[in-house]
């Protein structure tokens, strides 16, 4: 067939100079397919196999949704952190010069390259009762390690490079004369940073939130380390899908997985639509 | 409100990008910074609103010593060349920004703030654009929006940093005219930067001509164009051309002949003379006249470019001859520029 979409009336590509639409997107498909569709499907198709009453038998089970509410909660809780501290980093990096900036830049990926087991078994022996951050919490009365605050260390952790990575190139194409645009119609430093600069960078920092928070739901190594694995108090749902394939029951591993899958969709869905949105205003 | 510009000095890491500037501005005028680039035009306008802090001297608004102030509290409206418009609010809440930000008694109410930026989106004729986002603007609307916001605070001074320097050609005279109106029609005291010395000749009450980082000359069109006070400034506005001559006995001199032109007060010894192409009178013989043969022309609109090698040097100089005089290539032309002035050599 030679004819093209054009002539048949269905037109949903923008014309571009270069040729191969059909070819890239092709490929782009079968590969999304092999790479992610067809191991998801088999994943949902597995915990099919439960049937509904034992699907929400599994879904409402205590341990289960206590599990789901720790990962989902300190993912958030560490990808809030991390667009706060993140953020800064960033600014810093961008708008200053100082010795060392090209070390520190480099530093900032550092998470990206270490075996995630690697940070864990760091910032446990830090954390611990007797490390050496913990045994100066501990008079505190804060306990790090083998708790959800531990979990969270590590999350911030993992999640850091992610938020600074996409607002550093947005940063740096912010117009100093902006700035100095709202400085002479009088608005104060702060009033600049709260009324100009974030706005603009909001839809970067809702990315870096996204990507952080993605990672922190999936991370595995570096949190089994320090969390402490105690049920119902911090034991992670990636764990415990792990414990059931220890126990061989692949139907609750694959039921709470297909739960976090869905979970993940809907948020991530949510985040999008609200970058979307304020891309379009702000754009 | 009248600003006084007193020694300033400025330098960006040593380097001076402006020497010992003085400078009056009178209450309600307009006024033209014009200069190359490099020439510290720009850098006297960021002076001027806070954005940068002089080195040495001060800067007077009234007779309140604006120097000490930060940028917040000196009260002047600023506009980019690239607008600098905040890209997240609509026209209305960029326009009202400055009001916005204002603390306690000082801001003015909600309705308020709409409704002065719905009268000031009247003056620059963007009546109905309210909702609009920077984005969904061509760039002379949207920098008729950076004027209203700057006008919005109703600055004591409105500094333009080369207001037009963006826009296409046609947009640029459309909003010449319009600038020149408004300012008629509001009196702010007013300086823009720019180095299109038709739009400074043409808008502004003075022009200051700036060079390496000093003025050169402040002056009315009038003045600026018809007594430059050097060479740059001759070169800068308008077409001139000019030779080195010696002087001697006031008398002007070529190599070894007398030109005709007598300048009794000049000092004796090397000079610069300098010329409008088109102000020179053609003569037939030559006794005591400049002459030259003719080494290229161009035909330019209405009139006739020639480029002429002139005495033993083989100096070029450019005249303006009728489109039928009959100089051809290689032929002599004889003349005498009509008005003229010697500059000291060097």
């Amino acid at each position: 067939m030679t004819t093209a979409p054009a002539q048949a009336g269905w037109r949903f590509r923008q014309p571009s100079v270069i040729p191969g639409f059909g070819l890239t997107l092709g490929f782009s498909l079968a590969y999304l397919t092999l790479i992610i569709l067809i191991p998801l499907s088999g994943l949902i198709w597995r915990s099919a196999a439960l049937g509904w009453t034992d699907f929400w038998a599994l879904a409402t089970d205590r341990r289960t949704l206590t599990a789901l509410k720790i990962s989902f909660g300190t993912a958030f809780i560490a990808a809030a952190v991390n667009v706060v501290f993140g953020s800064l980093v960033a600014w810093v990096l961008v708008r200053y010069r100082f010795p060392g900036r090209r070390v520190v830049d480099a530093m900032v990926d550092l998470p990206f390259a270490l075996p995630t087991a690697v940070a864990g078994i760091a910032l446990t022996t830090l954390y611990a009762p007797k490390g050496w951050l913990g045994q100066l919490l501990m008079p505190l009365g804060i306990k790090v390690a083998y708790t959800p605050l531990g979990i969270v260390v590590a999350l911030v952790f993992i999640g850091l490079p992610f938020v600074v990575r996409t607002v550093q190139p947005i940063m740096e194409e912010i117009d100093k004369e902006v700035e100095e645009a709202a400085a002479t119609l009088g608005a104060s430093r702060f009033q600049i940073i709260t009324r100009v600069l974030l706005p603009g960078l909001a839809p970067a920092i809702i990315t870096g939130f996204s990507l952080a928070f993605a990672r922190g739901v999936g991370e595995y190594g570096s949190v089994i380390f320090i969390a402490g694995n105690l049920p119902y108090k911090s034991e992670i749902a990636p764990l415990l899908i792990v414990i059931r394939l220890e126990e061989y029951n692949y139907p609750a591993a694959t039921a709470i997985a297909a739960i976090m899958l869905g979970l993940s969709f809907i948020m991530l869905l949510v985040i999008n639509l609200v970058q979307t949105w304020s891309r379009k205003r702000y754009g | 409100m009248e600003v006084r510009v007193v020694n300033v000095r400025k330098e960006f890491e040593r380097f001076p990008a402006l020497h010992d500037v003085s400078l009056d501005i009178k209450s309600g005028e307009l006024i033209a910074l014009l200069g190359p680039s490099g020439s510290g035009k720009t850098t006297l306008l960021r002076l001027i609103a806070g954005l940068e802090r002089p080195t040495k001297g001060a800067i007077f608004f009234g007779e309140e010593d604006a120097s000490q102030k930060s940028i917040q509290e000196r009260n002047v409206g600023f506009v980019f060349q690239h607008y600098a418009l905040f890209r997240h609010m609509t026209v209305a809440d960029n326009i009202g920004f400055g009001l916005k930000v204002r603390h306690g008694a000082a801001r003015p109410p909600a309705h308020e703030i709409r409704r002065r930026a719905s009268e000031l989106l009247d003056l620059v004729q963007l009546s109905g654009l309210e909702k609009r986002y920077p984005a969904q603007l061509s760039g002379g609307q949207r920098q008729r929006v950076a004027l209203a916001r700057a006008m919005a605070i109703e600055p004591k001074v409105l500094l333009l940093d080369e207001p037009f320097g963006a826009l296409d050609a046609q947009v640029r005279r459309e909003l010449r005219r319009w600038l020149r109106d408004i300012h008629d029609r509001t009196g702010h005291t007013t300086v823009f930067v720019t180095h299109d010395q038709e739009e400074a000749l043409e808008l502004a009450d003075r022009v200051v001509v700036m060079s390496q980082g000093r003025i050169e000359q402040v002056g009315s069109a009038d003045e600026i164009y018809d007594t430059p006070n050097s060479p740059f400034v001759y070169s800068f506005i308008g077409e001139s051309s000019s030779l080195p001559v010696k002087v001697d006995n006031g008398e002007v001199w070529i190599a070894d002949r007398p030109i005709g032109l007598s300048a009794p007060h000049a000092p004796p010894g090397e000079a610069v003379l300098c010329f409008r192409p088109h102000d020179v009178d053609l003569l037939d013989g030559c006794s005591g006249c400049i002459a030259g043969t003719v080494a290229a022309s161009r035909r330019v609109a209405g009139t006739r470019r020639v480029e002429l090698e002139v005495g033993g040097e083989r100096q070029r100089v450019e005249i303006e001859l009728p489109v039928d005089h009959p100089a051809a290539q290689k032929s002599r032309v004889a003349f005498r520029p009509r008005r003229w002035k010697l500059f000291p050599a060097g």
